[in-house]
């Protein structure tokens, strides 16, 4: 028998080549399929932050997926690299970046945060896969310090936004300056101030669930981010009885479910077993209710999650699982 | 598992299994066994040479002990190896032998092989099958025969693991006092997808297998012995429960799931028992054999007849007819291929085994041996893959690996040489089942370089 060793599709006679075991490979599932699903799994906060923030919503996401895009051009002609746009991870970061960032921070932010993100969040790293923080929130934690007047918690008090509701101060910024406690039902639904994708928490929870049940995030990070923050803020609450600000407003207001679904949850950044992403989670929660209760900073998702982007590698060697059959 | 619990367990007494019924992670190839479980088996025509390698197990190789020129008988033994984990060879058909050869088989070991030329005549189709499978194999006719006895003629017998490892089996079950063996296990899994040879035989012959296991479990000193079959051959367990009705025999049915076949979770899911890593079965007190190997026992103790054929299932997408052949020991791989209409233009790949462990080869000469347990000729569209990227630490290795590592980590640690890091995430644990490579979304060759990083360590022992 005459064997063919041409590498051709569709031979004349059969083309027959080697490689190693296995042969056979799941195709339901690739690297930018996950991305995808990231993608479909933001789009109720997509929606939810058109529909709240309007016009202000629409050109922050477009500034942001934009210049990440281009950034990720630049970058990888850099370095000489192969295209590595179509991969979709710099669009994930943009829209991930945009959604965390305020409607009215001004265009310079976003561009400025988008290319942070991608130049020093991932590419000085490697690129996909080898960067230890969470590029989107490198990005933002950049800005945040650089133009902490148009980005920060106080940024918001002085706002000359056409729309009203961007004129007031976020509810954890109230709450932090001023003691006022917002009510739970726009807290819950989002029609209040913040950042633009974090408001929403039935959008957060609708993407969430999509993302666990495909299995792109790993249930237990955002299971151990509520777990720890309802523990925590629930001491709080009944050991400080005069604030108004209870539990619940801890859990549905600010970045909280936002960041635990969405941000933790970004496998590069985050542990590789189940109990490392219980530590992570669980971690991540604490972090930020101790930043919330007792720092200056209304808000501790953020710096939450880079903390423990960088704790990532130990946790992974502190939880080796114990192989089938070992002590 | 509840299911398994309803319904098979509580089906009557030879359905009892302590095990839970399947082990934890794994994955879900497709079966594709409907290609040839069909196909009842065939006796190939014997071809016009042989070429049979002088180690086709695990252990010392054998010496020939015939010379060039002379004339061999079927069953004849044409080579025995001088140590004790060996097994002897013996000529699958009558001819002339002819002068030693160099083979470099699938697995890439290169090997000295006997020639032999058919000559004379040789033994019909029917009449090798009713010898080897059919007949009556009646209990009461062992059921004093001395362990010693049996054990004795399973290594005359040149008798080896046919699941694929070829490990002799006189070594597992010649009772040893330091590790006594409670259980006898038979492995009738066939997780392998595609491949369909076990289950031919499990339907087939199944009181063959019954005699062989009992046999067995006499040698070892077991009193209990377990069929394990996955839930997607109930034809198969409903023959053997048939033949086994009476024989004390329990067939455990265990959930499909890759690699349910291994050993390790085998004796996990049936027996609800874990085989300490990096040790044997026997630590444990279970003895394990497959049901083709049974066979072979049954009809090298009852009947004197040795190892020189066995059951191939040739199969896959880009065969013509596939099928299950009866073959000889020896006979080219080429001959099964051409004696099943040939490949398709569609072919891509044609591996020794089954899709997951097999090894791919292109010689077509090389010769079936005692551990070939199928052709699998794979074409372009069941090989596709998905496109090389990157790893982003998605954990889906960490999910599917039966043996709980973390395969992504292992994997950088032996691109990177870091054989310290590989063993701390404890490499020699892998027995290279391939579901992380498998599964990955970034289409990593991750057992590939696992492998690669276990060579590595295996040379800087030698050192």
């Amino acid at each position: 028998m005459k064997l063919n060793f041409k590498n051709d599709i569709n031979p004349s006679s059969p083309a027959i080549h080697v490689a190693p075991s296995p042969h056979v490979f799941n195709m339901g599932m690739t690297t930018r399929d996950m991305m995808r699903d990231v993608i479909i799994a933001l789009s109720p906060t997509l929606i939810a932050a058109i529909w709240f923030f309007k016009w202000f919503a629409v050109l922050q996401l477009l500034i942001c997926v934009t210049t990440c895009l281009a950034a990720e051009l630049i970058f990888t002609r850099m370095r000489s690299k192969p295209i590595s746009v179509a991969d979709l991870s710099a669009g994930v970061t943009g829209l991930i970046l945009g959604l965390s960032l305020p409607a009215t921070a001004p265009w310079y932010v976003g561009c400025i945060g988008s290319v942070v993100a991608i130049g020093i969040g991932k590419m000085v790293f490697g690129g996909l896969g080898m960067n230890i923080f969470n590029p989107a929130m490198v990005g933002r934690a950049f800005v945040m310090i650089s133009f902490a007047g148009s980005l920060a918690a106080s940024g918001y008090v002085d706002m000359t936004g056409g729309v009203d509701i961007l004129s007031q101060a976020t509810p954890l910024t109230a709450q932090k300056q001023s003691g006022i406690a917002s009510q739970l039902a726009p807290l819950f639904w989002g029609y209040t101030n913040g950042s633009l994708g974090e408001t929403s928490v039935p959008a957060c929870l609708l993407g969430g669930l999509y993302l666990c049940i495909r299995r792109v995030a790993s249930w237990e990070i955002p299971a151990g981010v509520i777990v720890a923050s309802l523990v925590l803020g629930g001491i709080a609450n009944i050991t400080d009885l005069s604030t108004h600000w209870t539990v619940l407003h801890h859990i549905m207001g600010g970045a909280l479910l936002f960041g635990a679904f969405f941000i933790a949850t970004d496998p590069v950044t985050s542990p590789l077993t189940a109990k490392g992403k219980w530590i992570f989670g669980i971690g991540v929660g604490t972090l930020v209710m101790i930043l919330r209760l007792f720092s200056g900073y209304p808000e501790g998702v953020m710096f939450a999650i880079l903390l423990m982007n960088a704790l990532t590698p130990l946790i992974n060697r502190w939880t080796i699982p114990r192989p089938f059959g070992g002590i | 598992m509840a299911f398994l619990k309803k319904k098979y367990r509580e089906h009557d007494a030879t359905g009892f299994f302590p095990g839970p019924g399947t082990f934890a992670h794994g994955v879900h190839p497709p079966e594709r066994k409907s290609l040839a479980a069909d196909a009842p088996i065939e006796i190939i025509p014997t071809p016009e040479k042989i070429l049979i390698p002088l180690q086709q197990h695990i252990g010392g190789p054998c010496t020939p002990i015939v010379n060039a020129k002379q004339e061999v008988e079927l069953g004849e033994m044409i080579g025995k190896g001088e140590v004790f984990i060996s097994a002897p060879i013996h000529a699958p058909v009558s001819g002339v032998v002819k002068k030693t050869e160099t083979v470099t088989l699938a697995n890439g070991r290169h090997l000295q092989a006997i020639a032999i030329k058919v000559e004379g005549e040789q033994v019909d189709g029917q009449t090798l099958w009713d010898q080897m499978f059919g007949g009556k194999w009646p209990q009461k006719s062992y059921q004093t025969l001395a362990p010693e006895k049996i054990s004795k003629a399973i290594h005359q017998a040149g008798i080896v693991g046919l699941g694929g490892a070829a490990f002799p089996t006189h070594v597992k079950i010649t009772p040893n006092d330091q590790k006594p063996i409670e259980i006898l296990m038979v492995n009738g899994c066939e997780c392998e997808p595609y491949l369909t040879t076990d289950y031919r035989v499990m339907v087939e012959a199944p009181e063959a297998v019954v005699a062989g296991t009992l046999l067995a479990a006499r040698a070892v000193g077991a009193k209990k012995a377990y069929i394990g079959i996955e839930d997607n051959k109930m034809e198969a367990v409903a023959s053997l429960r048939q033949a086994a009705s009476g024989a004390g025999i329990h067939i455990a049915v265990l959930k499909t799931k890759y690699p349910q076949g291994s050993e390790k979770h085998l004796i996990k899911a049936a027996l609800n028992r874990e085989v300490p890593l990096g040790g044997l079965p026997s630590d444990i007190g279970v003895a394990m054999t497959n049901v083709a190997t049974a066979t072979s026992v049954a009809r090298g103790v009852m009947r004197s007849l040795p190892l020189t054929h066995r059951v191939v299932s040739v199969t896959g997408g880009g065969i013509v007819h596939p099928k299950n052949l009866l073959v000889p020991i020896g006979i080219a791989m080429g001959e099964l291929i051409k004696y099943c209409g040939g490949l398709k233009k569609t072919a891509a790949r044609i591996v020794a085994g089954g899709p997951m462990m097999g090894f791919a080869f292109t010689n077509l000469e090389i010769p079936v041996t005692k551990g070939t347990s199928g052709i699998t000729v794979l074409s372009h569209e069941e090989i596709r893959r998905v496109e090389r990227s990157v790893c982003v630490r998605c954990g889906r290795c960490v999910d599917v690996c039966p043996m709980n590592l973390v395969p992504t980590k292992i994997a950088m640690a032996s691109r990177l040489s870091e054989l310290n890091l590989a063993r701390k995430y404890n490499i020699m644990a892998c027995f290279e089942c391939g579901s992380c490579s498998y599964i990955c979304p970034a289409g990593l060759p991750l057992v590939q370089l696992i492998r690669t990083g276990k060579t590595l360590i295996a040379t800087e022992a030698k050192k």
